[in-house]
């Protein structure tokens, strides 16, 4: 955003400091975002809890987000910053779009963002880290992508499955055993909405389905059709039936031994 | 010492605005039109590179006549105006009447700076509105004034004539395709009245259709689309265009 760092760089993430300050910030932060690749294209969801401390912030937060017509990203970390970032990475991409004529790749966008997160390093070593995970349909390879980050900005392409956030570790073993090749859409996101469940078993930082407020997970599919959020309906169909077959079997789907 | 000559204010205006108006009529003319659904631009332009129309944001498009490199700047310019608009407020905040008065702003005070030649661009600005009374268009001369226009309008070398035919022909709530046709009977009219065929691989189509699900209602029309439209009935509405758009180029981007 070399126009906006020339302009108006007080708009600009990432140039700003801290006042040093004792102990923790106390901030809002997303908690876990998971991704999953079928043939065709991918999956990206997140649970809607926000936590502060041990309160739970925010009961239906929303932690995915259309990067542009092709990609999406979820975050995970200190809510108000990562919206933020967020918006920004969606301005550029909009904005090289309309200048240029043309999109930015797939990679090129994952490089984008990669550079934001490292702008925020500052705010991270001071607790304020920002870590999403970005997805997209990749026109050129004709296949949906998987990119995670750490704090520094260090940018990994994953194969699969992918997660981020404080239940991401339940939710990638869940993904771990549940994972196949050959997913169809309707199995992809019924995958995701699994391993949320399982993540939010776990963790007490995420959120599980909410039937009685109706907050369900926000599923997200991105294939060459371009995005699209799973209506409140189809969301909580698949939350719905999922949490039936967990009445019997607490512990979700069984994988084989062998 | 030699004296400058003395030249009256009103004749150094009338010079710029004859030299600016001279260099927009050497450019091909283009059309802006509305119809039931939205706002079309319609231009010839053999370049598939270098376009005439673009978007600008979500609800608002940017037609230029005249030199290139000029209006490309001020395309740009407005892009940015918009982007930073939008993200320091909110999205809704982006109106198409703000813009035009940037742009009035710009070509005005490069009209009147001394140092400075006029540019020789004609721009028009268009806004969808949520039903066809929103609709907003604005035609940007090179002098920096605001006309505030309805129905249609055309900018470009043989404007005068094109707008004369497409005041008597316009009429509210046409269908694309009829709109489409319509604007091409105009572009193909020669200033000695004579008619020319304008060939569907010559044009440039572009749509502010509020019928589009998505934000951002800008999208070009070209290839077989363009052509079904141009010889198919009016019977096509825009929806069934648009829904043939998302399966034919399969998301296609512009």
């Amino acid at each position: 955003m070399d126009f906006l760092s020339e302009h108006q760089p007080e708009l600009l993430p990432g140039k700003r400091t801290l006042p040093p300050v004792q102990g923790a910030i106390e901030a809002p932060h997303g908690t876990t975002i998971v991704a999953v690749t079928f043939p065709g294209g991918v999956v990206l969801a997140g649970d809607r809890r926000a936590t502060m401390g041990n309160v739970i912030a925010q009961r239906d937060i929303e932690k995915v987000f259309p990067a542009d017509e092709y990609s999406a990203v979820g975050i995970a970390g200190t809510a108000g910053l990562a919206v933020e970032m967020v918006k920004l990475f969606q301005l550029e991409l909009e904005h090289f779009e309309k200048v240029e004529g043309a999109q930015l790749s797939l990679e090129g966008k994952a490089n984008r963002l990669s550079t934001m997160i490292r702008s925020n390093l500052g705010m991270a070593m001071q607790g304020l880290a920002v870590v999403p995970l970005f997805a997209g349909f990749d026109v050129d390879r004709d296949k949906g992508r998987i990119f995670s980050y750490d704090v520094t900005g260090g940018r990994s392409e994953e194969q699969g499955y992918a997660a981020t956030g404080s239940g991401s570790i339940f939710a990638r073993g869940a993904m771990k055993k549940l994972f196949r090749n050959d997913l169809s859409e309707a199995e992809a996101t019924t995958l995701v909405v699994q391993a949320l469940y399982d993540a939010a078993d776990d963790d007490s930082a995420t959120g599980g389905p909410d039937v009685a407020r109706r907050i369900y997970p926000i599923v997200t599919v991105i294939t060459e059709d371009g995005y699209r959020r799973l209506s409140e309906d189809e969301a909580s169909d698949i939350a719905r039936s999922v949490l039936e077959r967990r009445l019997e079997q607490p512990d979700g789907p069984r994988a084989a031994l062998l | 010492m030699s004296t400058p000559f003395y030249v009256s204010p009103q004749q150094a205006m009338a010079d710029r605005a004859e030299y600016a108006r001279k260099g927009i009529a050497r450019g091909r003319s283009l059309v802006v039109l509305q119809y039931a659904d939205g706002i079309v631009f319609v231009g010839e332009n053999p370049s598939r590179a270098l376009h005439k129309f673009s978007e600008i944001y979500d609800r608002i498009g940017f037609a230029a006549a005249g030199k290139y490199n000029e209006y490309e700047n001020l395309r740009i310019g407005g892009v940015r105006y918009a982007d930073l608009r939008g993200y320091t407020y909110d999205r809704d905040d982006v109106t198409a009447r703000g813009l035009a008065n940037v742009y009035a702003q710009t070509l005005g005070t490069i009209f009147s700076s001394v140092g400075e030649k006029p540019y020789e661009v004609e721009l028009v600005v268009a806004e969808v509105g949520e039903t066809p009374e929103g609709d907003q268009i604005y035609r940007l001369p090179h002098d920096g004034s605001i006309v505030d226009e309805h129905g249609s309008v055309a900018v470009g070398g043989n404007a005068e004539q094109i707008s004369g035919y497409l005041d008597q022909r316009h009429r509210d709530g046409m269908t694309l395709a009829e709109a489409l046709k319509l604007a091409v009977q105009s572009l193909s009219r020669d200033t000695n009245g004579s008619e020319r065929e304008i060939p569907a691989e010559r044009l440039e189509v572009a749509v502010l259709d509020r019928t589009r699900p998505q934000k951002r209602k800008f999208r070009r029309i070209g290839g077989r689309q363009l052509a079904r439209l141009l010889e198919g009935g009016g019977a096509e509405t825009a929806s069934e265009a648009d829904a043939d758009a998302e399966t034919e180029s399969g998301g296609d981007v512009e």
